[in-house]
């Protein structure tokens, strides 16, 4: 009996903990256990998201205010400054909708990561700007408690566009544009570029411009990482699932002119989780179409282009996937640190990587050249016929090189007029797009991203003027052409 | 075997802030074949008390603190602050004068501050050691001095690395950079030998090859104990 009373004693189990113990370091006060309590009785009453059937916690929230489509670059910054601009705290109820968590086959980690202000189009250069200012403060804007600050490992090298005879003319207009918008670019004739940079071969080049500060590339997965870091502390639900379906209600109305209008507007949003069937109709108010190369398929699913083709319903989101090529080499003879962005008249460009001698590259297909889209495989014999003859010509030292690796990414490409898409769609009134850039999305995502929340919360842009960059271009045929793309 | 900094900062008011450490201190004391036995047993006691140690670095910076944060006009001496900080106001008679060199070290000058800098179109010499905001993107800020910088020196600021080094090929009248000790280059004798390919005529001190290098096999077997007999 005394030994049975002494195993009582020597286990602590059942009778030796005391009643605080019972759940894990429960030893709070009266006011740290409120709060908990009343989340508790919040989210079973109505509107909560409690479930009393069963259990619903991998599952999005039922009801939010903004749902953005597509987790890659544009949709966090989207994100990040609809949070940021929100006039109280909480006020907007945010949700990420992303279907690839690992990002493999997103523009954004496949991405090549240069920034450039030499454009042609005014927006696109103060797009650029902002956006150059946003990844030089990255740690004022994305700082959060206790986590390291970012390394965006930034290389300000610049970006050198050449030009043969017939373009040179358009290359001085641009950089006249550029330099009234602030940029820092200069011109230089063969004779110039030949002293500065002995490796390049001048043959064919009329005039070359190359910027000076601001330009350069760095890294987009800190990026990502630091806008998802710094939105899920803000409070943005991530979610990991497809978008399915879109229910919308629409309502008949006319114009002053007396036509018939349709408008419609979505109310639930259907996500589907990954691997399974199940799926949660989420309610919002707003819907950003961020999806990137998918835009068009989302943009589909929401109903938009269906109707007769040349009237506004029947004017489709242009956005479709292009895939294009990266190639990584090694040169042991190549051109040194000081190597900037170099982009040749032909389409091809490169940069350096590290400071092993390694360069990365490649060039933009003709439309006839066009991949197919359907996967990411590389195509080495593009590089053998289309790239190499390009980059011996203009760099002779990449006659012996040896290709390392190869990639291949999408670009969001507006085969309308390759520029981003920004702003609702006339229509489908609550669906707003921040899609389309054709490989400049990554160096705009900081400021189409602020334009956009501006316009979901004041209702006009405040800061860049981007009404260029709206849906109805494309149904009134006014082409916003952008001429320095590759 | 590093002092405590509060320590430090009590017994030397004079330091301005951001020194290097001890590391960069010692480096400055005569190598220790060429000391003296005073030399030697001063040595041996700061080994063994921060209280030499700190006073040996006092000293030290006493001498060296006389020739920190000055500029230099075209032909005269150096302008520097007195004892408190405050500079005399004959220097307003140098207003129409050109700027020859400043030196900015251990300064908080950061990215917006160059714009003070870069204003000065004749400046010859620049010193930016020890500068804890001094980045990639402020280097890459400097092309502007490109027509009359001679002399640079980045020593020891923490934020610089590779690629903002790559930017200072615009300086094609530079002639001394001095890139020692950047902790955030991350191979510092490759880039050395990179900086000197990008600047033909410039002399590039400081980021030895060897630094980094890790020591071969037979090295470290001489350094350990074998446990099995040769």
């Amino acid at each position: 009996m005394l030994r049975g009373a002494l195993r009582f004693r020597a286990k602590p189990g059942l009778l030796g903990r005391g009643l605080n113990t019972r759940k894990g370091g429960s030893t709070l006060d009266w006011a740290g256990k409120v709060p908990e309590i009343k989340k508790k009785i919040q989210s079973f009453l109505p509107g909560g998201d409690w479930n009393p059937l069963y259990d619903t916690s991998h599952l999005p929230p039922e009801r939010t205010d903004v749902v953005i489509v597509g987790g890659g670059v544009l949709g966090l910054s989207v994100a990040y400054w609809l949070k940021r601009l929100e006039k109280q705290r909480g006020a907007i109820q945010v949700l990420v909708v992303e279907r690839d968590h690992t990002y493999s086959r997103a523009s954004t980690g496949l991405s090549v990561g240069g920034i450039r202000q030499q454009f042609s189009l005014p927006e696109n250069i103060q797009l650029s700007l902002f956006s150059v200012d946003f990844l030089r403060n990255i740690n004022d804007y994305l700082a959060v408690v206790d986590n390291p600050p970012l390394d965006l490992q930034f290389n300000p090298s610049g970006y050198l566009l050449l030009a043969s005879e017939k373009s040179a003319a358009m290359m001085e207009n641009n950089v006249k544009v550029q330099r009234q918008e602030g940029a820092k670019v200069c011109l230089m004739s063969p004779e110039q570029l030949q002293n500065k940079f002995p490796w390049i071969n001048t043959e064919g080049v009329a005039l070359a411009s190359y910027g000076l500060e601001g330009e350069g590339w760095f890294d987009p997965w800190c990026l990502l990482q630091g806008l998802q870091r710094k939105i899920q502390s803000m409070g943005v639900v991530f979610c990991r699932g497809e978008v399915t379906r879109f229910v919308s209600s629409s309502s008949h109305m006319e114009t002053m002119s007396g036509e018939e209008v349709t408008l419609k507007r979505i109310h639930e949003v259907h996500v589907k989780m990954d691997h399974s069937l199940e799926y949660q109709p989420v309610e919002c108010a707003i819907v950003i179409n961020a999806a990137g190369a998918w835009s068009g398929q989302i943009a589909e699913l929401a109903g938009i282009g269906r109707g007769p083709p040349g009237t506004l319903q029947g004017t489709k989101l242009p956005v479709e996937p292009r895939k294009r090529y990266v190639y990584l080499w090694h040169c042991p003879q190549g051109p040194g640190l000081e190597t900037p962005l170099v982009a040749d008249s032909s389409g091809a460009y490169f940069r350096r990587e590290g400071l092993g001698n390694n360069y990365l590259g490649g060039c933009s297909p003709t439309e006839e050249e066009e991949p197919d889209p359907g996967n990411l495989e590389v195509d080495h014999d593009f590089f053998q016929d289309k790239v190499w003859p390009h980059l011996a010509q203009r760099v002779p030292a990449f006659e012996n090189l040896k290709v390392r690796s190869a990639w291949a990414g999408y670009y969001d490409y507006n085969t309308f007029d390759q520029n981003g898409v920004v702003g609702p769609h006339p229509l489908v009134v609550n669906m707003y797009f921040a899609t389309g850039f054709s490989g400049h999305g990554l160096q705009q995502a900081p400021a189409v991203g602020r334009a956009v929340a501006e316009l979901v919360l004041e209702g006009h842009f405040q800061t860049i003027n981007l009404s260029s960059f709206l849906f109805s271009r494309f149904y009134l045929g006014e082409k916003v052409k952008e001429h320095n793309i590759f | 075997m590093a002092a405590p900094r509060a320590y430090l900062h009590l017994v030397a008011p004079l330091w301005n802030g951001g020194t290097r450490g001890i590391r960069g201190m010692s480096s400055a004391v005569a190598p220790e074949g060429n000391q003296s036995k005073w030399g030697k047993l001063l040595q041996f006691l700061a080994d063994r008390f921060y209280d030499v140690e700190a006073l040996r670095e006092y000293l030290f910076q006493k001498q060296v603190s006389k020739i920190h944060q000055k500029n230099r006009f075209q032909g005269k001496e150096w302008i520097r602050s007195s004892g408190r900080g405050h500079y005399s106001l004959e220097f307003l008679n140098f207003q129409a004068t050109p700027v020859e060199a400043v030196d900015a070290s251990g300064c908080a000058i950061n990215y917006q501050g160059l714009d003070n800098l870069l204003a000065l179109k004749e400046l010859q010499s620049l010193q930016l050691q020890r500068c804890p905001h001094v980045d990639d993107w402020c280097l890459s800020r400097l092309y502007q001095l490109a027509d009359s910088l001679q002399e640079l020196s980045l020593a020891g600021c923490p934020r610089i690395s590779e690629r903002g080094l790559a930017c200072l090929h615009h300086l094609q009248k530079l002639r001394r950079l001095d890139i020692s000790d950047l902790p955030a280059v991350s191979s510092p004798g490759l880039t050395r030998i990179l900086v000197e390919e990008m600047l033909p005529n410039c002399e590039v001190l400081g980021a030895e090859w060897t630094e980094g290098l890790k020591l071969g096999p037979e090295k470290q077997s001489r350094g350990t104990a074998s446990p099995i007999p040769a």
